[in-house]
């Protein structure tokens, strides 16, 4: 390598470096310091230990968020396999459907949730009308602002993350691998349970983060289909940095932010650690 | 050290700025922050019209807190604020309001001599007032019981028949207001125990309430999703033009009367712009269309004797006499900071209970069963085939 | 066991599409409510080219996909080549810190980077959150997608080529446009549109980031959503829906030909 060509090397990525330094590093640099320091700027552990206050705030998040990964990896399993065994030119199709619903604003979308959920809503009117027509008065259920509507919200919004990748990584089993399988007289559910499931291991768990780490973190589907009757640890961060409960505390906003990025850190080790031998990324979105 | 840091982001950051700066406008733009729902926006165009220079950047915020914490953030820049009685107090004691020159206002003189030196700003230096009015009880008189509806009181809020179908302030001043008052406290209590019992008072209610809302309630009382709702008297008429079945009362307990008044920001740049804009406010004429508009009650004492449909202006809930407010009402006045403080912390305390009632910790039960039971199936599984594969590999290194 | 797997199918997709379907038939209701349909009418899109709130943060959106999409490609272009070059530690902490903005939830990023804004801005006392600050963040975080997107591109070209080039006595930079940029360009033309889509699609990160003079779009949503109803945004989740809908079409039709005179080719 000559002298020229490592002076390129730097002038072609000094520009990311400086960028990343300025506005990656840096904010969570201050983010670290505002969780460590009190409003005065004195070193404190304050914060973190006031986090002990919101545990039962993180458990709902993370309960939620776990409750709408699970449907969502069974909603998009079976879906995305039926997908990759389709012919070439209709998976391109299924996948753009499943794709362009991801393509619109997410606020208008869940906000449509709410015309259909409400007790006044699509799916009540419908019922109570079928019901009056054998002469049956029905009181409607109750489906929005409870923790069941924002995990539909989740689920709604996340579910293509799911697919995207387990597709890309069906996709890519080798054919001929399961046609040894079968004529080693493997059956049906066997070539599936050892042969087609493990290898798509890795489409799961790109699937799983993508789906969990925006859940846990999300404050508007909780606003919007929650009707602001559960607060999740986005909602608390939220009201601390921007102040709709009258305290604006960046200090306390930070150690949360801090706790919630461990947390995700934490779980991306874990994930990591069962994709280890899996050298492909689970595929891009895209 | 910090200085030179910031120096340095600073300087990165306003090379950005220089790059992507659009065009440099040649009108003067007047940054208004308001309520939602708080002006007829066909005023604003009247006053471009009136003042070609000037262009009004409108945005709106939905609660006093809300607009607070913006304002001192000192991320963005206003111009004029509306912010209600209790926080004016605040903004004053903080020092972020400038004083305003009256000779630029001389509209102030429409303004009724009742709504002058209010206790915010006893010697009228900072604000001119923009509306006023009282917290109401909001009910469809369809569903509601009449002999429920008739004590007019607050306990309608509490009543367990309509469990579901009450809303209830997304912000804790107007919340923690109301279960003071049913408690018979001050509304502006200082004592922390008071302020526990409006909690308990709360929490108790939180089952019972379908949604906390803010300027939602118009869709969800107008569509008959909700029957019951403490609101704004003004937004009540509102309300009620759209869907005639709602009918509002003033709670026999008492009631929170406030105060919403113009104000201009120290930090304002446009401050003679600013006063020209709340001169033209004052003008009786917008001040008659603003109310038409929003249904609250112009402190403007032509617009709301002449200019106004008199069934407005003679309805006791929307102007109640001075007497009945003298006795009945209360203005919030700005809490100490440790009061604040309690305050917030019992508001956030009361959102992250679990919102269903005692004896379910949560919603989901089997679901969360189910699903938890599957993560570990996952978990184990996966945990099963990378064992499994990795050992598989070792032997075929080892045999190769 | 085909006949289920069209009815499961149907069914994902029926509830991936039944909001938008909703928002559609209501942006043509002739009046304003959101659960009874009466009649027919066009007024709400009259009303929405009519709302210069609406109007102006949509530009805004716009202007700041454009530019953020080209700054972020071409800083995320020039770094995927210099990170494909560069070896070890340098190597890997260069991919660490681009994973970050991708790994932390976007509520993390927002807040991180409206810490630093406020902090340096009130050291400052100058300056306010705005246009600026919203293209920085918008930046920030795209630059990791366009990166994800090139890298892979660079690491599967034959740097031979390169080599060769500059062997003939052609001067670096000018290999590195002739040679290696036709080479990624589809890499580059991928991260440049997910940039764009990115950019346009964030809400949070708007959210936290902007300041009183300008909205994004989503930004302007979110505070209609917490309004009174109007049908206004139903209307422009339609259009917004009918335009990428278009430009998917647009973006892979051309595609499909070329694959298929590919195939042609090959025969």
């Amino acid at each position: 390598m000559n002298k020229s060509d490592t002076r390129l090397k730097r002038i072609m990525t000094a520009p990311f470096s400086v960028w990343m330094a300025i506005f990656v590093i840096v904010p969570i640099g201050l983010v670290l310091y505002y969780a460590f320091t009190s409003s005065e700027g004195g070193f404190t552990l304050e914060n973190i230990a006031s986090i002990w206050e919101y545990r039962g705030t993180y458990l709902i998040s993370i309960e939620l968020a776990l409750v709408a990964t699970v449907i969502c990896l069974l909603m998009a399993y079976p879906l995305a396999y039926s997908i990759s065994k389709m012919k070439a030119r209709r998976q391109q199709t299924m996948v753009l459907l499943v794709m362009l619903p991801m393509w619109m604003n997410f606020l208008i979308r869940t906000y449509a949730w709410m015309t259909i959920l409400e007790d006044t809503g699509l799916i009540n009117t419908f019922i109570k009308f079928l019901l009056s027509l054998v002469g049956y008065e029905f009181e409607g259920f109750t489906m929005i602002n409870t923790n069941g509507a924002i995990v539909l919200g989740m689920v709604y919004n996340f579910l293509p993350y799911m697919v995207l990748p387990i597709y890309t990584v069906l996709t890519k089993i080798d054919r001929s691998v399961i046609e040894a399988a079968r004529d080693l007289g493997a059956g049906g559910m066997d070539v599936f349970t050892r042969v087609i499931l493990p290898q798509s291991v890795p489409g799961i768990i790109s699937g799983i983060t993508m789906v969990f780490v925006p859940a846990v973190s999300t404050f508007v589907i909780s606003k919007l289909l929650g009707g602001g009757m559960t607060y999740l640890i986005g909602d608390i961060i939220e009201n601390y940095f921007l102040g709709n409960t009258g305290e604006v505390n960046y200090n306390v906003g930070a150690a949360l932010s801090l706790v919630l990025m461990v947390l995700i850190l934490i779980s991306m080790g874990i994930m990591n650690h069962f994709d280890e031998d899996a050298e492909t990324n689970g595929g891009g979105l895209f | 050290m910090k200085k030179f840091i910031s120096l340095l982001l600073s300087s990165i950051i306003a090379f950005s700025f220089a790059v992507v700066a659009p065009a440099a406008n040649e009108k003067t733009v007047l940054n208004v922050y308001n309520w939602g729902e708080y002006i007829d926006l066909s005023t604003i165009d009247m006053f471009e019209e009136e003042n070609p220079n000037i262009k009004v950047n409108y945005t709106t915020y939905d609660s006093n807190e809300a607009m607070y914490s913006k304002i001192v953030s000192g991320a963005a820049s206003y111009d004029i604020v509306i912010p209600s009685d209790y926080m004016i107090s605040k903004l004053i004691q903080d020092d972020m309001l400038a004083e305003l020159d009256f000779d630029n206002i001389p509209n102030f003189a429409n303004v009724d001599k009742a709504y002058k030196n209010k206790s915010y700003d006893p010697e009228n230096k900072y604000t001119v007032p923009y509306f006023w009015g009282t917290v109401v009880v909001i009910y469809n008189s369809k569903y509601v019981a009449p002999e429920d509806a008739e004590k007019e009181s607050l306990d309608l809020l509490w009543n367990e028949k309509y469990a579901g179908k009450i809303l209830m302030f997304d912000n804790p001043r107007d919340a923690f207001g109301l279960a003071l008052t049913k408690l018979g406290y001050s509304q502006n209590s200082e004592s922390e125990e008071e302020w526990q019992e409006a909690a308990e008072l709360l929490k108790e209610q939180k089952p019972l309430v379908q949604a906390y809302v803010m300027d939602a309630i118009f869709d969800k009382m107008e569509a008959e999703e909700a029957w019951i709702a403490p609101y704004y008297a003004g937004d009540a008429i509102i309300i009620q033009e759209t869907n005639p079945n709602v009918d509002f009362y003033i709670p026999k307990e008492g009631t929170n009367l406030f105060f919403d008044a113009m104000c201009v920001l120290k930090t304002s740049a446009h401050k003679e712009e600013a006063e020209k804009f709340i001169n033209f406010m004052c003008e009786p004429e917008i001040a008659a269309m603003n109310s038409e508009e929003v249904g609250y009650a112009t402190p403007i004492t032509k617009a709301a004797k002449e200019l106004l449909d008199p069934e407005i202006t003679g309805n006791p809930i929307i102007y109640p006499g001075d007497e009945f407010l003298r006795e009945n009402t209360e203005v919030f006045v700005n809490l100490p900071q440790k009061i604040q403080m309690i305050q917030s912390a019992l508001w956030t305390n009361l959102k992250i209970q679990s919102s269903e009632s005692g004896e379910k910790e949560s919603a989901l039960d089997w679901v969360d069963w189910f699903c938890i039971a599957t993560a570990a199936v996952g978990v184990v599984s996966a945990a099963y085939f990378i064992v499994r594969n990795s050992r598989r590999k070792k032997l075929w290194k080892s045999a190769v | 066991m085909k006949a289920l797997s069209r009815i499961y199918n149907f069914l994902v997709f029926a509830f991936l599409y039944a909001p938008i379907a909703v928002m559609i038939v209501y942006s043509f209701n002739g009046i304003k409510s959101r659960s009874v349909l009466e009649g027919f009418s066009l007024q709400w899109y009259q009303e929405l080219f009519h709302d210069s709130v609406i109007m102006k943060s949509l530009y805004t959106s716009l202007l700041l996909a454009v530019l953020s999409a080209i700054i972020s490609t071409i800083i995320g272009t020039a770094a995927a080549v210099g990170i494909n070059a560069s070896r070890g530690i340098r190597k890997k902490i260069y991919l660490a810190v681009n994973n970050i903005p991708m790994v932390n939830p976007d509520i993390v990023t927002a807040v991180s980077m409206m810490i630093l804004f406020v902090f340096v801005f009130s050291t400052l006392n100058k300056f306010e959150m705005g246009f600026g600050t919203l293209l920085i963040a918008h930046i920030t975080f795209c630059i990791p997608y366009v990166i994800l997107e090139v890298l892979p591109k660079i690491k599967g070209m034959d740097s031979n080529i390169y080599n060769a080039a500059l062997d003939l006595g052609c001067p670096p930079i000018k290999s590195f446009i002739k040679v290696v940029l036709p080479q990624i360009k589809p890499g580059i033309v991928t991260g440049l549109i997910m940039a764009f889509t990115l950019s346009l699609d964030d809400f949070i990160i708007s959210y936290f980031n902007s300041g009183s003079t300008v909205q994004t779009l989503s930004v302007t949503i979110f505070s209609m959503t917490k309004k009174p109803y109007s049908p206004k945004i139903n209307a422009l989740s339609t259009l917004l829906f009918t335009a990428i809908l278009i430009l998917l079409l647009i973006i892979n039709l051309p595609k499909d030909k070329n694959s298929v005179k590919k195939k042609g080719a090959k025969k």
